[in-house]
């Protein structure tokens, strides 16, 4: 292709000053985007409002669609029972998985009462579940491992809340919009979650590794006890996820850490639950001036 | 010389395509291209789909060159951080920067082949990629290089398609 027309305005002065300013225009479009950047870093929520308007446009299709198809995800397990056993097999093996998590989620509860009856002050904890939703759609082009679900604010979503499937831990909610809201993965590496092995009290840490496992590290020093086939499941350390929901199965073992799956893939769920945070004793963020100033020993 | 006949608009029968359809095709094509990650019921585990509002944009740009003025990259890069879910600033930052920078290499390349364009195209998504994942880096995530390589390879071998998906819309944009 020959060479486009050249920009160079020539003598022409008024094209000459207008040229100019579509490059001034442009590095201060670059400037903008540096600004944004550190602000960005400095308040990572302070263009939820936008973001959250762009996820309204984007939801009517995008829920549509995913209600339409049920789960790219699992096309090439059909495809696998398909090829073994006819369909059958693939119906058994949810029924199987689906009996594990049960079996893990009561050997778990089974311990937990044992310690429970030990510390007494029990919390009756109320039914804790928010919204069901569906996951719409994800960051899929970006390093941050983002989904967005079509419940928000108007379904009770509030930042902060975990989400989780019947199968295991989803995430936590990063950013609530009207009817959408953004969940943050559990395999993203900003999400740190507090985990015990599920057949007795070794606790570890999950961190995300940003391409669909976890590094589990164990709290102890030495070397790491976890083995393969190993479960996880949340503590409820620090208030946010209530104890025992299932997060992961360690896979492999690396230097001082193992590797781990999330029980619950995310590409394959059908439905999440967002749930309130599991300890209500946790202080609430700062308030506003005007309710400090209310005077305190008005309740009994 | 000049390319003429082929940068303006063909009338047929007559008519001359309206302006919102001769300015309003590529920007809207670069938005769609934006959107695809967020409108596609897909949950990703890792970096997959390829920029699409980049290559769209960067195929745009080098089929025509007087459609856009230099600061375009601004306004599409934010319009593609709203829907990308990068932080607010990532593309604004460097698309304009590529645009700039596209200029600049316009006034050196006399003669432009396909090849050419594939080559800067390629280059356009190694810098927005990498430069994206300095920018996550920076922000505290803890992702390795390795996992942006297949999307770059993509994104390589998806241009053809998007320069055949520019020249069918820009054949539809010419002619009312």
């Amino acid at each position: 292709m020959a060479r486009s027309r050249s920009r160079r305005p020539g003598l022409n002065r008024r094209a000459q000053y207008s040229l100019f300013a579509s490059y001034v225009i442009a590095i201060a479009g670059a400037i903008a985007g540096l600004l944004a950047l550190i602000l960005a870093k400095a308040d990572p929520a302070g263009f939820g409002v936008l973001r959250a308007g762009a996820a309204e446009l984007t939801r009517p299709v995008s829920a549509t669609l995913s209600s339409m198809v049920t789960g790219i995800g699992s096309i090439d397990e059909h495809v696998v029972a398909y090829i073994n056993a006819g369909s059958q097999n693939s119906a058994l093996r949810r029924q199987v998985e689906a009996n594990r998590v049960r079996m893990i989620e009561a050997q778990a509860i089974e311990q937990e009462n044992v310690r429970l009856k030990k510390l007494l002050r029990l919390t009756e904890t109320t039914k804790s579940e928010v919204a069901t939703a569906r996951l719409i759609s994800s960051t899929s082009t970006t390093l941050h491992r983002i989904a967005r679900i079509n419940a928000g604010l108007g379904q009770g979503v509030r930042v902060g809340m975990p989400v989780r499937a019947p199968e295991g831990l989803i995430g936590r909610v990063l950013l609530s919009g009207p009817n959408s809201a953004d969940v943050l993965l559990l395999t993203d590496s900003q999400n740190i979650v507090p985990v015990r092995r599920a057949s007795d009290n070794v606790a570890a840490i999950s961190t995300g590794m940003d391409d669909g496992t976890l590094e589990i590290r164990p709290l102890s020093a030495g070397t790491s006890p976890f083995k393969p086939g190993d479960v996880l499941v949340t503590t409820g350390t620090g208030g946010l996820y209530s104890p025992n929901i299932p997060v992961a199965v360690v896979v492999a073992l690396k230097g001082g850490f193992a590797v781990g799956v999330p029980l619950a893939s995310p590409a394959r769920v059908e439905m999440v639950m967002v749930e309130r945070p599991y300890d209500a004793n946790i202080p609430a963020p700062p308030v506003p001036a005007e309710t400090t100033g209310k005077p305190a020993g008005h309740t009994p | 010389m000049t390319g003429e006949p082929l940068n303006g608009p063909v009338p047929r029968l007559g008519r001359m395509p309206s302006r919102w359809r001769i300015h309003g095709t590529p920007v809207l094509c670069v938005m769609l291209g934006s959107m695809v990650p967020a409108l596609l019921p897909l949950i990703s585990q890792s970096p997959t789909l390829p920029p699409l509002g980049l290559l769209f944009l960067v195929s745009w740009r080098l089929t025509h060159r007087e459609i856009w003025p230099v600061w375009i990259g601004a306004p599409l890069g934010a319009f593609d951080d709203l829907m990308s879910g990068n932080p607010l600033g990532t593309a604004m930052l460097l698309w304009s920067l590529t645009m700039i920078a596209l200029e600049f290499a316009d006034e050196r390349l006399f003669w432009r082949s396909y090849w050419h364009d594939w080559l800067i195209a390629i280059l356009a998504c190694l810098f927005f990629l990498s430069g994206g994942f300095l920018i996550a880096r920076l922000s505290g995530s803890a992702a390795p290089f390795m996992l942006l390589l297949p999307q770059m390879l993509w994104s390589a071998l998806l241009y053809p398609l998007i320069v055949r998906i520019t020249a069918g819309m820009d054949r539809w944009r010419m002619m009312a």
